[in-house]
């Protein structure tokens, strides 16, 4: 039953894997990438890490699949160009992933560690739960457990700061021509929310930031410019 | 199973995940490309840790979960912030980085 298991989930990870490569539409690459892992949970399982199969498929397939597939259909389907910067290298990869493959696989098996063609150990019944996981990382591992909540923290911030969009607003209102035209209206948080509002909508829709703000400055006109006329 | 079929696994997933990487150009494809060579990471630590017998490997492929979760969480953020000033998604044209 085992065995069956196995070479099901290996199945089901290899195919998750290669179907991630494979497809032309990222859509399709992140289904695919739940595939596999659900398979690496089995896996885990399989290997009697059962709080680490919980994770997986909670931190993976419940949290970070759900922002693959935000964002690839954000971004939207992109077709990749033919161009190939290095000739051949349609070629080249699979090889040298064959390579890869081949020169791991050699020095996992041709060492001198005779344990690995065996089942392992018999271990307790309470290997790899969530109990014995916990008192290793509250114990042993105390400050590797902060700082990866450290780091958490640190990525939660750094891509709410990456993904916000003052920075875009900032780089359309760039030139200093266009500021000049328009006024205070052009420093993007003086123009009052609705302003702003319109412009980020009008900025999403496909405008190039240049353009738009000569569109702006067209539609406020030089009435406009005066500081004491601008809408609050 | 002996342990031996999962590190071949794992190696042939990384491997898989390699190739993706050289293959592929958009950045969220080489982003899950990168979640398959941290999970074959993590499948190959699990199986020694069950060689073993002893859970700190365990522990190991759990904060690896932990960093991968945050390279997600920024390398996506990137790719918004990319999308948002209309730049091209492609990791061959965004070459401007190198010297």
């Amino acid at each position: 039953v085992e065995a069956v298991l196995f070479f099901v989930a290996a199945l089901g990870a290899l195919g998750g894997a290669i179907g991630v490569v494979a497809m032309r539409n990222p859509f399709y690459g992140v289904l695919a990438l739940v595939v596999h892992l659900f398979s690496l949970a089995v896996l885990f399982l399989l290997l009697t890490a059962a709080f680490l199969a919980a994770a997986q498929v909670v931190v993976y397939a419940g949290a970070v699949v759900v922002l693959y597939v935000f964002v690839a259909a954000y971004v939207g389907g992109q077709t990749e160009s033919a161009w190939e910067p290095i000739p051949g290298q349609r070629f080249l990869a699979p090889l040298l992933g064959a390579a890869l493959f081949v020169e791991l696989s050699v020095a996992v098996l041709a060492s001198s560690l005779r344990a690995v063609s065996t089942d392992g150990p018999d271990v307790a019944a309470g290997f790899g739960d969530p109990a014995a996981l916990g008192n290793l990382l509250l114990e042993k591992f105390l400050i590797p457990f902060e700082a990866s909540s450290v780091l958490l923290m640190l990525a939660a911030v750094g891509a709410v700061i990456l993904a916000s969009r003052r920075g875009v607003a900032e780089e359309a209102s760039a030139p200093p021509v266009s500021r000049a035209e328009h006024g205070p209206a052009g420093d993007g948080g003086a123009g009052g929310p609705f302003e702003r509002f319109a412009r980020e909508e009008r900025s999403a829709s496909g405008d190039s930031p240049l353009t738009l703000n000569r569109r702006v400055a067209s539609e406020e006109g030089p009435a406009a410019a005066p500081p004491t006329t601008t809408p609050s | 199973m002996s342990i031996d079929w999962y590190i071949v696994l794992s190696a042939l997933l990384f491997a898989v995940g390699a190739m993706g990487i050289l293959l592929r150009r958009s950045p969220v494809v080489i982003l899950l490309c990168l979640e398959l060579m941290l999970n074959a990471g993590n499948l190959a630590l699990i199986a020694f840790s069950r060689m073993v017998g002893n859970q700190q490997g365990q522990v190991f492929a759990l904060v690896v979960m932990v960093v991968a979760a945050c390279e997600v969480v920024v390398g996506l953020g990137l790719i918004v912030a990319i999308f948002r000033r209309r730049l091209p998604l492609d990791v061959d044209e965004l070459r401007e980085l190198r010297g």
